[in-house]
């Protein structure tokens, strides 16, 4: 097999078989999480102001006062790499084109240039949260194998891209199909990883919202 | 006898005579030549011994000679070289070699043919030069295609075994080639999947450019080797970089301008051409640089998108029309894949209230008399 029949393979069967994984992966999860359902909560609700699943949605974006000096790296780092990836997962032209071509949706896409700079600063992100990470005692504890994982899961593919756009280390083509095949693996893994938050973040985030809303807590 | 002498006196000959026949000055051929040097990345002083080794070549005995055999292919490969502009200047190369066979430039046919060709073979046994256009078929026992009751690879092992080197003509010897796509009926295969003991150069495109062939054979004239190759043993100096590279439509690209179809705004400002399947930024060859038909003009400057021409598989690699970040096929387990998982989500969430009753039912009250045990 040589350089572009990898890259027709993870172009063709390659994504057929990743995108089936994911997209029976997310309808599982999703239907498996959403069926379990809660016992009913007897006591009357308390209302106080702001205390609803919308609200807790919305305020969880925004750190607590006084956490982004106690915990720069985490919300920083954290905020710059999820819309760095945001960026260069649906500003770069040919991202675009992939999901035209399977959707039919398309958007205008971002200069070249800006999508690459984003992946600089999102891979500079990503390896200082993995850093604070490791050098914390108390994230290093907490840590599993899954989170490094994650990592791996998410960081190859910007990497992968980036290289293969700089004709960085390996010829393009070689680096393209990388490339795709590293979120061909991704997209495998996202629906049975601590990665399925991109699906659940908001709905956990209203669920946990209502619940303390309920109860009169406006968290 | 001066320097400048002995300099001109190294230019004349046979060669020399017929250029000036054809109105094609000494200077005309030696501009050739440093641009040929130049295109190899040849330092200047290899343009004038280029001139000078196949000026120099001083009678048809003692041209090397060439052997061109032509298998599965479309004659595509010998059109490029002899019709790319007239006068041709790449065709001049002829003059400096003795081809002793090539079926549609040569007068002789049949037996007259098979005896130039044995004839060149015996006298210049473990010299001469093996041109290869078209792919081999080992299908049938290669009854596919076969030239003197032999079938191409007969023909082959037999003519390569005295060769001193072999060039690859064409994506059909280099890769296979359009006979080699899939389901590739005849069973075709490559030049460099057959001989494995001799040295090859291979020279991809469908069909190639003719000055990355005049430019093999020159080096091969004037250095008695053949140039550096690449990985796939193509010379470096001619695919060593991207059509996308050197596309002078890159600009767009990195801007975000894309052509949509090939009649909008977009294709008429000149616009990149990557939606619409342009393969560049995998194809490595010289087209964006040396362009075609004497640098009239190269198939992305005409508007449409690089096919891959010259790249391994470029057949089968999904599709000319489809950008390179497009699915090569279309998605089909997706439909089969929601209702799978759609139904693994409802057995599992049966599994999870059957666990929840389970749980209840088997739930015992405890009393305060349990508490005081």
């Amino acid at each position: 097999m040589n350089e572009l029949q990898l890259l027709t393979w993870a172009r063709g069967t390659g994504l057929d078989l990743a995108v089936a994984i994911f997209v029976l992966g997310v309808i599982w999860r999703l239907i498996e999480i959403y069926s379990l359902g809660r016992k009913k909560d007897l006591s009357a609700p308390r209302q106080v102001q702001g205390a609803s699943g919308w609200h807790t949605v919305f305020r969880r974006s925004v750190p607590p006062p006084g956490m982004v000096k106690k915990s720069p790296v985490s919300y920083l780092g954290g905020y710059t790499f999820h819309i760095g990836l945001a960026v260069v997962v649906f500003g770069f032209a040919p991202h675009i084109k992939l999901v035209e071509g399977i959707s039919g949706l398309s958007w205008p896409g971002l200069p070249s240039q800006f999508v690459d700079f984003v992946a600089v600063v999102t891979m500079a992100a990503m390896i200082v949260v993995l850093v604070d990470r490791l050098n914390k005692p108390v994230k290093r504890y907490l840590s599993t194998f899954e989170d490094y994982a994650t990592w791996a899961l998410t960081f190859l593919p910007v990497l992968t891209g980036w290289l293969a756009v700089q004709h960085m280390v390996l010829p393009y083509t070689t680096m393209l199909a990388l490339h795709i095949l590293s979120v061909e693996l991704l997209l495998v893994f996202l629906p049975f990883t601590k990665l399925f938050h991109a699906f659940t973040v908001f709905g956990s985030r209203w669920f946990n919202g209502t619940v303390n809303g309920h109860k009169g807590v406006a968290v | 006898m001066s320097k400048d002498a002995i300099r001109q006196s190294a230019m004349q000959g046979p060669l020399m005579e017929s250029l000036a026949r054809q109105g094609i000055t000494r200077r005309t051929f030696l501009k050739y030549c440093a641009t040929l040097a130049s295109m190899m990345a040849l330092p200047p002083a290899a343009g004038r011994a280029m001139a000078e080794a196949m000026a120099a070549s001083p009678s048809a005995s003692k041209r090397p000679s060439v052997i061109w055999l032509p298998f599965q292919e479309c004659t595509g490969c010998t059109e490029s070289i002899t019709r790319s502009h007239t006068p041709t200047l790449e065709g001049l190369i002829f003059d400096a070699i003795s081809l002793d066979y090539q079926e549609t430039l040569m007068a002789a046919a049949g037996h007259q043919a098979e005896e130039a060709l044995h004839a060149a073979m015996k006298a210049n046994e473990g010299q001469y030069l093996l041109v290869v256009d078209g792919s081999i078929p080992l299908g049938l026992e290669g009854a596919y295609s076969c030239i003197a009751g032999k079938s191409n690879l007969e023909t082959l092992k037999e003519v390569a075994k005295g060769a001193a080197a072999i060039v690859a003509m064409g994506s059909c010897a280099t890769f296979g080639g359009l006979p080699k796509a899939n389901p590739n009926p005849t069973g075709a295969v490559a030049v460099s999947d057959i001989i494995k003991d001799k040295p090859i150069v291979n020279i991809p495109g469908c069909p190639p450019i003719p000055v990355v062939m005049t430019g093999v054979l020159a080096h091969f004239l004037t250095f008695g080797s053949l140039p550096e190759l690449d990985k796939l043993g193509r010379p470096k100096a001619f695919y060593g970089e991207t059509i996308h590279d050197r596309c002078y439509r890159r600009p767009f690209y990195d801007q975000g301008k894309f052509a949509k179809t090939f009649d909008d705004e977009g294709a008429r400002k000149g616009w990149c051409l990557f939606e619409l399947g342009c393969k560049g930024p995998v194809t490595y060859n010289a087209c964006a640089t040396v362009k075609w038909n004497g640098g009239t003009s190269w198939p992305v400057e005409s508007g449409h998108g690089c096919l891959g021409c010259s790249e391994p598989n470029f057949w089968d690699a999904g599709g000319f029309y489809k950008a390179l970040s497009m699915p090569a096929n279309p998605l089909k387990m997706g439909a089969a894949a929601a209702v799978t998982g759609a139904a693994a989500g409802v057995a599992v969430s049966f599994v999870n209230r059957a666990k929840k009753a389970e749980a209840k039912a088997g739930h015992e009250t405890t009393t305060l008399a349990d508490l005081e045990k």
